[in-house]
């Protein structure tokens, strides 16, 4: 069962095209997990993450000027590939300025029939975030109606909400059966749960989840008990044989707060009368993206919480170059981590990753950790 | 024999006593009681204009630029945001501000003046992160931020009410934000005016930039930078609106009497993007060839106000509000209207409706090619500029690319871009004219 999600991963493709064949539905390719997924589930679509496929490649030069993220160059890769024909619609919601122009660049070369940019504020610490979000949020919700040909009712809507917020229940529950001394799944399993989420149909992703906890977690025993306890965070990060590596290494990643892993399920929409109003508010709430914590640092007590609650030893900061907004908070994180007597490692990420040359980064990191135990 | 008569701009040294008229009274604000804050150039600067007339800025991009021509301080600067932990590949004018807190030197001299509070907008990813940082590295400074993301606005979106109350309302919630850190009752009456002063200097400076259409170019894009700057300083301030309005009668008599910025014109470009402003002689260069670089959508729309006309593919100043506002309501919303159609916002959403701009500027301004500055220092503005430069050589322009960075010149080489103009110039098919 646990291998589903591997299993999952690895033939995105694969999955979304069998899923179009068997129900005759529409696709939506999206950047950001700031896109409301309950509007696309509420109108019958499949919302599927884009993601790049860590390849090098030669396409991107003529249409992303290299000094933006790699993973906005692999992501818009895939497209210029072809390897995501199978789209019927596109659609970001406003989040940092790289992924955007993958975005972008995608609308203008290969547009499905339906593409669409939310803009997402920034400003989520004020209030006034609120009504203008759900005011985009009714917009949007009727460009979907005209793509899709039907109306979405409040029964859609709610529909919608509780297949989101079941996920997001679920893999909540999933990533807590970490936080025990004998953790009973890895990093790399966990990963893989979380990144599959992003573009299976969620009930059927949520059945598994459900299974897994109940059926395989209990009592499994894969003996790391006694391994260092790490916890990711960072950029979007889906590098598998990185984090393969990391616990190879004799370490298991416990937890992440990063643009692939906890950020995308960790709040419920609380449903309300208004059910936009709900789902504006759940997004504004969510743990926040770096472009959007400020004035105020959130992201700071909550990846402390995290690193308490999971009880890290260390924290590795894995970061995609040229990042940004993340590199505008690394040191402030690297200062908050180390207050509370949580080491950190920071390494930069690239399409690809020089595993030897971080392996023995990470090697040395653990000596460090082992060491403070030590002594 | 020069081919048009050329003459040095009457009101060049006005405007370099306005600039430093600014930043003398940014630093000596507190010797009179006066207040002191930062934000960037996109700020809305006519709202603590409100507090009252002793209040004085600093914006965060022209001071990383004044970095920036002194290639000495810039690179301690720099290595000291690098020392603190801080990217190299972060943008080169918030490393270079940065840097000056850090080393507690201003680049006009004396120590860095510590501001009373921070009034920022948000576009891009850095900018109030850029202020986060400050607020920090100053041990807390009091900060608010107002995001102005809410899409593109006409002809190329829909600017909604819903849209223009987010935005007007945090200026609102702004207000009351500064009367309570600074302790001071807001003025409507002058935050009325300096909202009608911003509305001047932007539409004004896209005059002055409209008059450049003319051959010869009355203003080659060098002496620009240090015109447009005036507007990135404090475009609310009255002294700055006053300027443009004798700025455009100098520069209109300049059109009608035939005098050239570069007496040998004999082509014309844009460039894009904030040039590398240590190295700003690439422009004196192109003169050799006899080639004015007439502005881009950098200088003309980063404060200047245009209306696109799809229709037309032309773009024209945008005309002032047809009345004064009478409310801080009016004004808020007024001032937030204006600003959101700022041509240099659009491509935040889509590289394609700077394309359309671009394209409008070649085919108005009569351009014979572009080169685009892949400027390292700002994601900002190169966002989308792979896809410019597509655009522009499907609309049938050459375009010479130069890889640099505004802010940090140990990312820009000087010899090998003239290079690259050397053999942008056989594009063009444009020989060297005799001195």
């Amino acid at each position: 069962m646990i291998e589903m999600f591997e299993e999952w991963y690895k033939s995105r493709h694969e999955y979304a095209k069998e899923w179009k064949d068997k129900t005759g539905g529409k696709v939506m390719g999206f950047f950001c997990t700031y896109v409301p997924e309950e509007i696309l589930l509420a109108a019958n679509v499949l919302p599927v993450r884009i993601l790049g496929s860590h390849e090098p490649q030669n396409v991107t030069e003529p249409h992303i000027f290299g000094m933006y993220c790699p993973f906005c160059r692999d992501c818009l890769a895939q497209g210029l590939l072809g390897r995501y024909d199978y789209l019927d619609g596109m659609m970001i919601a406003q989040s940092c300025l790289h992924i955007r122009q993958a975005f972008t660049s995608w609308k203008k070369h290969m547009p499905p029939e339906f593409t669409y940019y939310l803009p997402m504020p920034h400003q989520v610490q004020s209030p006034r975030s609120i009504p203008f979000l759900r005011s985009e949020l009714e917009t949007f919700k009727s460009a979907v109606e005209q793509w899709v040909g039907k109306e979405i009712t409040d029964a859609d809507l709610d529909r919608g909400i509780e297949l989101m917020n079941a996920s997001r229940q679920a893999m909540r529950e999933l990533y807590d059966t970490r936080k025990g001394p004998n953790p009973p799944m890895t990093g790399l399993e966990a990963m893989y749960a979380a990144v599959s989420n992003q573009w299976i149909d969620k009930a059927e992703h949520t059945a598994v989840v459900r299974d897994v906890i109940q059926k395989e977690l209990a009592g499994r025993d894969l003996g790391l008990e006694g391994k260092t306890r790490l916890m990711i965070l960072g950029s979007e990060d889906d590098d598998t044989a990185f984090v393969n590596m990391v616990e190879g290494c004799g370490s298991v990643i416990v937890t992440d707060d990063h643009c692939t892993g906890s950020r995308y399920f960790w709040n419920q929409v609380e449903p309300e009368e208004d059910r936009l109003l709900a789902i504006a508010k759940r997004y504004i709430n969510r743990p926040a993206c770096p472009t959007k914590d400020w004035p105020q640092r959130t992201r700071l007590d909550h990846v402390r919480m995290l690193a308490k609650e999971w009880d890290v030893a260390g924290a590795i900061i894995i970061q995609q170059k040229f990042c940004d907004p993340h590199e505008l908070d690394i040191p402030e994180q690297r200062k908050s981590l180390d207050g509370i007597g949580v080491p950190t490692l920071f390494l930069e990420l690239d399409v690809t990753v020089p595993v030897g040359q971080f392996k023995i980064r990470v090697e040395a990191f653990l000596e460090m950790l082992a060491e403070e135990d030590l002594f | 024999m020069a081919k048009y008569p050329t003459e040095t701009l009457l009101s060049w040294s006005k405007a370099k006593e306005i600039r430093e008229t600014y930043y003398k009274n940014y630093a000596a604000a507190h010797d009179k009681g006066g207040i002191r804050w930062v934000g960037g150039a996109w700020t809305f600067d006519a709202v603590p204009a409100g507090l009252g007339g002793d209040v004085y800025s600093l914006t965060s991009e022209p001071y990383g630029a004044s970095c920036a021509f002194n290639k000495d301080f810039s690179t301690r600067a720099m290595e000291a945001a690098e020392t603190a932990g801080y990217a190299r590949d972060l943008c080169a004018y918030m490393r270079n501000y940065w840097g000056s807190i850090l080393m507690n030197e201003y680049a006009f001299g004396g120590p860095f003046p510590k501001p009373d509070f921070i009034w920022q907008d948000h576009i891009c990813c850095s900018h109030a992160k850029w202020y986060q940082v400050v607020s920090e590295l100053e041990g807390g400074i009091p900060m608010f931020c107002v995001d102005v993301a809410v899409g593109p606005a006409e002809p190329f979106g829909t600017l909604t009410e819903a849209k223009i109350d987010y935005v007007a309302g945090q200026i609102l919630d702004g207000i009351e934000w500064l009367e309570k850190t600074t302790g001071r009752t807001y003025d409507d009456e002058l935050f009325i005016e300096a909202c009608w002063n911003d509305f001047r200097s932007t539409s004004k400076w896209a005059q002055v930039c409209e008059l450049n259409k003319a051959v010869p170019a009355p203003l080659d894009e060098k002496t620009m930078y240090s015109l447009y700057v005036l507007a990135t300083l404090q475009k609310s301030w009255g002294v700055v609106a006053d300027y443009y309005d004798e700025l455009y009668d100098e520069v209109k008599d300049r059109v009608e009497r035939g005098i050239a910025a570069v007496p040998n014109e004999q082509a014309r470009v844009m460039s894009d993007t904030q040039p590398p402003w240590s190295a700003l002689k690439l422009f004196r260069y192109l003169e050799q060839y006899g080639v004015v670089s007439v502005g881009s959508l950098y200088t003309f729309g980063l404060e200047g106000m245009w209306d696109f006309d799809p229709a037309t593919g032309d773009l024209v100043p945008r005309p002032m509000p047809a009345k004064k506002p009478t409310t801080r309501e009016e004004a808020a919303r007024e001032l937030v209207r204006w600003h959101l159609h700022k041509p240099e916002y659009q491509h935040f959403y889509d590289c394609d409706y700077k394309s359309q701009m671009m394209i409008a500027i070649c085919k108005n301004w009569g351009l014979s090619g572009v080169m685009l500055h892949y400027n390292r220092g700002c994601e900002g503005l190169s966002l989308g500029i792979a896809e410019n430069r597509l655009a522009i050589q499907e609309a049938g322009y050459p375009v010479m690319t130069f890889e640099g960075n505004m802010g940090d010149e140990r990312e820009f080489d000087l010899g090998r871009t003239m290079q690259r103009v050397d053999a942008f110039m056989e594009t063009l098919g444009v020989k060297k004219v005799a001195a």
